[in-house]
């Protein structure tokens, strides 16, 4: 058996932005609620729990996931990557400099999302970001701005 | 610039965007505290029942349960215009979601799973599923006695015995004889339902009492003056001791306007002893439990001359406000008083009533009533140009409104207080390559046109609305300015802290904005709604800003030896105007200037500011006769879309909106403000709706079912340009901006897809099936 | 957050996934097999569905297996939607795949979910029932390999205790000739007024439908419609209305009339495509 957690609460072990954490929690918790709750990382943000808007979107081993549809257990023993742990990232200066920010609220998942899609494919034609970031949704900017944003961030990753 | 400004006119980065890129800005959700107790709430599974029992034995034996509330406990009513909601219901239900208790729980989960073991039982009610429903005679009624609540203030008029919340009557010129000099008349109906705000954000607040009395809430909301005014008038609280702190707003568009969390959490924390307590809204609760955009029945008939002149208008509104008026009774009002859109009418006659429904109800929604009723006018205008043979631009340019002219209300329009709709149009014309608004055909058998609308909206502010700032400044010279504007993603502290900069000529580096809101450090301030911030907010911190220029200037003068009228002030500095060589930098006399000697004088320059609205009266009950705002913004918008025949898909390839913003602070963020409006406006039209069943339940709930445009379903081009008549009473000529991009959108899209088709598409969302079934395949 | 609390198992191999699903059903708890898990948790989180013991599968290495042995296409359950979709192996399960949810959650969503859902769409279902293929399934009585109709068909469900472990594909099926086409309601996320699977093996072509009615289907007698050349795509969709297994949806997504409607355009679309065997 590779991992059993009865009923009680257990301490998870996980590896965020390249340090290891631990926190307590129930088998039940969503890894999105463990980062929040019990990590303090409140970049990831809560405004469907559906796995709907992208708001919450995380990368867990290399791929960009809903930290709202993920159990903390899930996540044991893989790399976890949140907006905190993308400071260096091309798309986040793109978004300050193409003006794809308005409240800010679905930014940080923005920022992961178009990341990951960049380490997958940093020279992603118009289809494939499209695809990619159909996962989230933004309700101030009209998209314009992002999708400039993640052009200009292609450069970043090409370097 | 042109002008030689300093900051004003300059596309200054927004002071917030680093730090929301980086995820670490906190929104009200993201304070964690320890001792934080969790809230959640039961809802109604009902649209309209009487509640025969509310059952919390098995909700008390989960552990960690604290405190169980319902409705019987506060059995009140309150609202912002007319007090007709009980913040928990009691006695009976009026929608599906609506709050019937909270429970409070040491953790979020045990407070959950409390919350789902709450058993409520039912006597059903016939359910009111529509306003055209809600206004037949007979009708079952939502609220026993409407006309028997309490009137916030003046302008809502409940009918007792009907469905009817509020109705607001135009009566200007003789509206029958007129029609009789009409070569021409339409006539022709609209409708659509009930749809959401759905800011990213979805709605929380955290409430604590301690033990002195003061109550602290912490809340995303648009209006934290109004929080402390709701919990002091019906709650028995004393004012000044109700502490609001907001911090950045995740998104709200009119939707965290109204106070609705607030008081619940209130509850919760006092029954848990003044506990800091979290009530947070699940998506779903967020869109069937809090207020959201309010829906439309609507028949207008226009009627004009055969040169193209309109002579009159009628206009019915039923506007469904769902179980509660809340701001829907404002929507009401405001979209009677600019019931023609920007045409000069001379005979007006406009019935728009507030209909109570079973659905969730309705509250501000950015445009606040404009949005609606230009789908309904701007469509009616298409069909009433195509009637008289006349091109639509041609037919808007000759009713277009101007100075001079009156509104509906009969306010007169002088250069100031109106924008230049007909240029509007003009740009608008030439940047969309109008064609006359026919059909072409496109590459692979597909079909391209383009419609247009033409908009105003004046903002219906209490007509005491004010705002206040203070500036403070530091030993290093710089500046911190606050002031109760809420920044909600719209980019209001960064305009803010523009015009400082503009009036200190100093650079927006060394100013400060305090981001978040607290009610007990900021001066007050109305709301940050109705585009009215800029304005308001920006007249109080020029004033602030004049203050402290004064009181700079006055200790310059004792440190210059010279006459303060002599002193200017620029880059840091106050300087002697002959010989600007000669001054003082500005750390030098922040704290008060220091003699050599060690005696100082004057101490720290502190700047006040405040701005008030001006001679807003408001309306006539019979004749809606008076002066709801301070100006009218006008504007054109038009899309060009590329449709399929064969399965009526389509996409939008260009959106445009020309807006007479008056001076634009900002031109970047403005742009965003345009883009960002019409995105809401074209998702609106096209796709976004409430779906209900024949009870009332609202079947899509959620981000999955409701649908919004995703990215990649915007426009494939947006376009924005500006015409800039300066508003005499705004700050350097700016008027408000915020909600004008999304007000023309419906209207233009379904005109450019009427003409693509041949049909009248008046009802939305215009999704393929819409269309298909106007264009008459439905019925094959 | 969920209101409930399960015991989490993370087998790592199928004897233990079952021996663990013995021991949970023994002390009376509501047992279910996780994989990507998110239609699980959706529900969970909204109380529709709870459970007291939740094995997760992923670590089972025969459930995340993609590979040939000889001329059959071994899938393993715990795959994800877009590991499917950019792997090449199977092209028409690759597109299937990719109309289903949103980019994020396919990275989440398994094919043994998917082809599992209590939801009525199942669109990764559409290609399977088209190639025939074969589950292998771990339960009490041991291995053993069946029809995957026989499990996930119209109203065909994986027994409780049953583990789905592999879908098995033939080569031949992989490699027909196919056309997929879904259209929703406005915005491309979305759940489907129409899905249609197609392939062709000479003159013959067969189609599996989603969105539709409330399950996907295929049917023998609409695959004769569909191979029957004299009939126009207008003749094809009213001879296919009156052969579909229950009414056709009507719900807040769309119209029957309008579903209809787009399954005639889809057929359209399918006569064009592969007008040379008409």
């Amino acid at each position: 058996m590779n991992r059993s957690i009865r009923q009680s609460k257990t301490v998870y072990r996980l590896n965020v932005n390249g340090e290891t954490k631990e926190a307590m929690g129930r088998p039940a918790d969503l890894l999105l609620d463990t980062l929040r709750t019990g990590l303090g990382l409140t970049g990831a943000k809560k405004a469907c729990k559906n796995g709907d808007c992208g708001a919450c979107t995380v990368i867990v081993g290399g791929d960009a996931v809903h930290a709202c549809l993920m159990l903390t257990a899930e996540a044991e023993g893989k790399p976890v990557r949140t907006i905190e742990g993308l400071a260096d990232s091309p798309v986040q200066r793109a978004f300050v400099d193409h003006w794809a920010i308005q409240c800010g609220f679905c930014t940080p998942g923005f920022i992961v999302k178009g990341h990951s899609l960049l380490e997958h494919h940093p020279d992603a034609d118009d289809e494939t970001v499209e695809e990619w970031l159909q996962s989230n949704l933004c309700r101030c900017t009209g998209y314009a701005e992002i999708k400039d944003a993640i052009q200009a961030a292609k450069k970043g990753f090409a370097d | 610039m042109e002008q030689g400004w300093y900051s004003v006119g300059q596309p200054e980065q927004r002071i917030d965007a680093e730090e929301k890129a980086r995820g670490t800005v906190r929104f009200v959700g993201d304070y964690l505290s320890p001792g934080l107790m969790h809230a959640k709430l039961v809802t109604s599974e009902r649209a309209h029942a009487e509640i025969r029992s509310v059952d919390v034995t098995e909700a008390w034996k989960v552990p960690g349960v604290r405190a169980i509330i319902t409705g019987e406990m506060f059995p009140f009513h309150i609202g912002p215009i007319l007090a007709d909601r009980p913040p928990l219901a009691f006695k009976k239900v009026r929608y599906c979601g609506e709050p019937l208790a909270i429970i409070v729980a040491d953790a979020e989960d045990q407070a959950k799973q409390a919350a789902e073991r709450v058993v409520v039982t039912y006597d059903p009610l016939p359910v009111v599923n529509s306003p055209s429903d809600a206004m037949r005679p007979g009708s079952p009624l939502v609220h026993e006695d409407a006309g028997s609540y309490q009137k916030l203030i003046s302008n809502v008029y409940p009918v007792s015995g009907t469905n009817i919340g509020s109705h607001i009557k135009i009566r200007k010129g003789d509206a029958g004889a007129a029609w009789a000099q009409c070569d021409e008349t339409v006539t022709a109906s609209y409708s659509f339902n009930l749809t959401d705000h759905a800011a990213m954000e979805p709605r929380a607040a955290m409430a604590e009492i301690n033990p002195s009395g003061k109550i602290i809430i912490h809340s995303c909301s648009q209006s934290p003056f109004t929080i402390k005014k709701v919990l002091n008038q019906f709650f028995n609280v004393e004012l000044g001791n109700v502490i609001v702190h907001i911090p950045l707003v995740g998104g709200a568009f009119g939707g965290k306007g109204t106070v609705q969390l607030e008081p619940l959490a209130y509850l919760a924390s006092k029954a848990v002893g003044g506990k800091l307590v979290r009530l947070e809204y699940s998506r779903e609760e967020d869109m069937r439990t809090a207020p959201c955009h309010i829906g439309l029945e609507a028949t207008v008939r226009l009627g004009a001359d055969k040169d193209g002149r309109l002579l009159a208008g009628q206009y019915t509104f039923l506007f469904d406000s769902g179980a509660y008026t809340d701001q829907g009774a404002g929507v009401t009002r405001a979209a009677a008083l600019d019931c023609t859109g920007p045409y000069d009418i001379a005979n007006v006659w406009c019935d728009s009533y507030c209909v109570y429904t079973n659905h969730p109800y309705a509250t501000s929604f950015r445009g606040y009533g404009h949005p609606e009723l230009s789908f309904a006018v701007e469509r009616t205008m298409d069909k009433l140009a195509r009637r008289l043979g006349l091109d639509p631009v041609e037919f808007r340019l000759r009713n277009a409104i101007k100075p001079g002219d009156e509104t509906p209300t009969q306010a007169v329009l002088t250069a100031n207080n109106i924008g230049d709709s007909a240029q509007c149009l003009l740009r608008a014309k030439e940047l969309i390559g109008w064609d006359g608004g026919k059909a072409r055909e496109a590459a692979g058998g597909k079909v391209r046109s383009k419609g247009l609308s033409l908009f105003w909206k004046t903002s219906t502010t209490a007509t005491n609305a004010q705002a206040g700032a203070v500036i403070k400044f530091e030993a290093d010279g710089s500046v911190n300015l606050n002031c109760a504007a809420i920044e909600l993603g719209q980019g209001t502290k960064t305009v803010l802290a523009q015009i400082l900069s503009e009036k200190l000529k100093m650079p927006l580096s060394k100013i400060r904005v305090t981001m978040e809101v607290n009610t007990q450090y900021d001066p007050h301030q109305w709301r940050t709604v109705a585009s009215s911030t800029t304005f308001l907010a920006g007249r109080a911190v020029m004033s602030a800003a004049d203050d402290a220029i004064a009181k700079l200037k006055k200790t310059a003068a004792v440190a210059l030896q010279c006459a303060e009228e002599d002193l200017d002030i620029g880059d840091g500095r106050v300087y002697y105007r002959p010989a600007p060589e000669f001054g003082v930098d500005i750390q030098e006399i922040a704290l008060g200037y220091k003699f050599p000697n060690g005696h100082t004088v004057s101490g720290q320059v502190i700047g006040v500011g405040k701005h008030v609205q001006t001679h807003l009266t408001p309306m006539d009950e019979k004749t809606g006769f008076g002066k709801p705002g301070p100006w009218w913004s006008v504007g054109a918008q038009a899309v060009e879309i590329e449709l399929d025949p064969a399965d009526y898909s389509y996409r939008v390839l260009k959106a445009l909106t020309v807006l007479d913003g008056g001076t634009i602070i900002n031109p970047r963020m403005a742009e965003q403000q345009m883009r960002g409006g019409m995105y809401l406006g074209l998702s609106f039209a096209s796709t976004e709706s409430f779906r209900f069943d024949a009870e009332g339940i609202v079947l899509n709930p959620s981000l999955r079912d409701y649908q919004m445009l995703r990215f990649g379903e915007e426009p494939a081009e947006y376009m924005v340009d500006f015409v800039q008549t300066p508003s005499a009473a705004g700050p350097y000529g700016a008027r408000g901006i915020g909600e004008y991009g999304v007000i023309g959108m419906a209207p233009a899209l379904a005109n450019a897809l009427s003409a693509a088709t041949g049909a009248e598409l008046d009802e939305l969302p215009l999704t393929p099936e819409t269309v298909w079934r106007a264009a008459g395949e439905g019925s094959r | 957050m969920i209101g409930f609390n399960f015991d989490y198992h993370r087998p790592g191999t199928p004897e233990e996934a079952l021996s663990c699903f013995r021991e949970s059903t023994g002390q009376g708890l509501q047992t279910v097999f996780y994989s990507g898990g998110t239609e699980f948790l959706t529900h969970a989180r909204t109380g529709e569905i709870s459970a007291g013991a939740v094995i997760d599968i992923k670590d089972i290495p025969e459930c995340r297996e993609l590979q040939w042995d000889g001329e059959i296409l071994m899938i393993g359950a715990a795959l994800t939607l877009n590991e499917l979709a950019g792997s090449g192996e199977y092209p028409l399960l690759a597109l299937a795949a990719k109309g289903v949810a949103d980019h994020t959650s396919r990275n989440k969503i398994t094919i043994g979910g998917n082809v599992n859902s209590r939801l009525p769409y199942r669109e990764a279902l559409l290609p399977l029932l088209l190639a025939d293929a074969a589950a292998k399934v771990a339960g009490p009585e041991g291995e053993r390999t069946l029809p995957l109709s026989e499990l996930v068909g119209q109203g065909g469900r994986l027994p409780s205790g049953e583990l789905l472990l592999q879908i098995l594909v033939s080569r031949r099926a992989v490699e027909r000739p196919h056309f997929f086409r879904k259209k929703t309601r406005m915005t491309k996320v979305g759940y489907p007024l129409v899905s249609l699977a197609a392939d062709r093996e000479g003159s013959r072509i067969s189609g599996a439908f989603s969105g539709l009615c409330g399950q996907p289907f295929r049917l023998a007698q609409v695959d004769e419609v569909l191979s029957d050349k004299s009939l126009t795509p207008e003749a094809q969709a009213a001879e296919i209305r009156s052969l579909l297994p229950t009414a056709v949806t009507a719900d807040q997504y769309a119209s029957a009339e309008y579903r209809l409607f787009v399954l005639g355009r889809m057929l359209h679309e399918l006569a064009e495509e592969w007008e040379e065997c008409r």
